[in-house]
């Protein structure tokens, strides 16, 4: 199922001769990944498939290894086994600053610099690691900025933003990359109930245009929604995946269908 | 009353203190401020690199910069400037000319930095883990991330305990005159230690101390205000806004970018 972004209903004012710029969604293939803290193994022997422009959701109680699983993705975490492939391309031979260079990643609790407003938030790796000029970097930066409607806010330090508005930098500011695969880490977790709506639709957006996105979230209503493919994870193994009607409507294991009772 | 005439003429000798006034103000605070700056920028440099050093993944880094900080902070002040500024004194000489005053920053310094590095890297590893993280999911490397972001908050977060070095260091300035310097070199203790002797009391002594508390006593206030600052933060108190006042600020964003999930 895939959201065509132009269907918004947030407001009447559709601009259909306006061009939606798509982006270039690469594959992901997680192949036998294992990951360990020391000598505890917190993901085994984990296969994923994920489609170019997809969204796959990753759902299942804490400690299941769904955070260390994105962290092994853009090697945050050194996977101890298995392969990870971007476009068909093994991710452990590259250096790992390229690799995360094609891969943004958005935390659960924003980790924005303080110091930097929103517009440098977002401008701060356009310079330093894509090296362009400064005023080019800051003129990408207030595009992106008002992409997430944040355009009145960019001279804002992160102090004086919601917890959404900061999110929505964080989103922006990773999307400036022009990355290849989107890594959410439960990225409404932390945000007033309210706000939590408006950053999902942005990342129900991203979707629709092509972005290819791996989501690890409690809201079971967006991974209904929006996602292609839902994984359930627990105890670092994946227990169940499929579309989310077959997760969601036909749980199979015992353990989704404990997991589903208690947060439905 | 005759303690009372004892105490103010040791102490407060009127004429002995205006006598020394000059001496004071041209060649002593002179010479206190520039060995208590030279040494604390010296002493900032390498604290930092000792600071880097210290937090460094590889052991060959950490292990020298644990070394260093333990050897300077564990020695008596007095102790490392004479060690340096004798040891060294004639290296010095076919640099720097005859005068020990070089050796005597340079001494204490050595001192600020082994400080000043234990600063610097307590509050470096006080900034929360997930900025680092952040960087790096961007695609900087490790030395790009720790300068350009990691580093700078660590350094605004010890702005305080700096300056409080650098008390420390105004005070110990006043050591480098076992080095035996030359009457134009001579900072405030020593200014007022040569007087005292000429004077036959102690109001000359008293006059270098009350210089001493006009430079450490304002900036330790200076410290407080920091302290004060940014603990309540810059912040101006703002009149909260409604969550819901966000939502329209989102419908406002194109329609374009944002998908349905309504």
């Amino acid at each position: 199922m895939n959201l065509t972004s132009s269907s918004s209903s947030a407001t009447s004012t559709n601009q259909p001769s306006q061009d939606i710029e798509k982006f270039h969604g690469s594959s992901l293939e997680l192949q036998n990944l294992t990951m360990a803290y020391g000598d505890v193994e917190v993901l085994r022997n984990v296969s994923l498939n994920v489609a170019p422009g997809t969204t796959t959701c990753i759902i299942g109680p804490s400690g299941s290894g769904k955070s260390t699983l994105l962290r092994g993705v853009n090697r945050l975490h050194e996977p101890k086994s298995g392969d990870v492939l971007l476009a068909g391309e093994s991710a452990l031979k590259v250096k790992p600053d390229i690799l995360r260079a094609r891969i943004g990643m958005v935390f659960q609790h924003f980790n924005l610099f303080p110091d930097h407003t929103a517009l440098e938030n977002v401008a701060l790796a356009l310079w330093s690691v894509k090296g362009m000029s400064k005023s080019e970097a800051r003129e990408r930066a207030r595009r992106r900025l008002a992409e997430v409607g944040l355009a009145e806010r960019a001279d804002h330090r992160p102090r004086d933003l919601s917890g959404g508005q900061q999110q929505r930098v964080a989103i922006a500011r990773a999307l400036a990359m022009e990355p290849e695969v989107m890594l959410f880490d439960e990225a409404t977790s932390a945000l007033d109930p309210e706000l939590v709506k408006g950053v999902l639709n942005l990342m129900a957006g991203l979707g629709g245009r092509g972005m290819t996105m791996l989501v690890v979230t409690h809201e079971m209503g967006f991974a209904r929604k929006v996602a292609d493919q839902v994984v359930f994870m627990d105890e670092g193994e994946v227990v169940e995946i499929g579309t989310p009607t077959e997760l969601f409507d036909n749980p199979r294991s015992e353990r989704l269908q404990r997991f589903l009772s208690e947060v439905l | 009353m005759d303690w009372l005439n004892t105490i103010s003429r040791t102490f407060f000798d009127f004429d002995a203190m205006v006598e020394v006034l000059p001496q004071l103000l041209g060649v002593g605070l002179l010479n206190t401020l520039i060995i208590s700056i030279a040494a604390t920028i010296l002493g900032v440099v390498m604290g930092m690199v000792v600071a880097v050093m210290g937090i460094s993944r590889s052991k060959w880094l950490r292990i020298p910069a644990r070394i260093y900080t333990d050897l300077f902070r564990g020695l008596p002040a007095i102790l490392t400037i004479l060690l340096i500024g004798q040891g060294f004194a004639r290296l010095s000489q076919s640099v720097f000319g005859p005068s020990p005053y070089p050796l005597g920053i340079i001494a204490l310094s050595l001192i600020a930095s082994a400080y000043i590095g234990e600063i610097f890297r307590a509050g470096i590893q006080s900034i929360d883990k997930g900025q680092g993280e952040a960087c790096r999911a961007l695609g900087m490397s490790y030395s790009k991330s720790m300068a350009l972001v990691v580093v700078p908050q660590g350094i605004r977060r010890v702005l305080p305990a700096l300056v409080n070095q650098f008390i420390a260091i105004v005070k110990d300035s006043s050591l480098v005159y076992f080095l035996g310097l030359l009457v134009s070199e001579r900072e405030l203790f020593r200014v007022g230690q040569d007087a005292a002797v000429l004077s036959g009391n102690l109001s000359p002594l008293v006059m270098a101390g009350i210089f001493y508390l006009i430079i450490t006593v304002p900036l330790t206030h200076l410290v407080n205000y920091f302290d004060n600052k940014f603990r309540t933060g810059r912040r101006r108190p703002t009149a909260p806004t409604s969550g819901l006042k966000e939502l329209k600020e989102l419908d406002a964003a194109s329609p374009l970018i944002t998908g349905s999930n309504t």
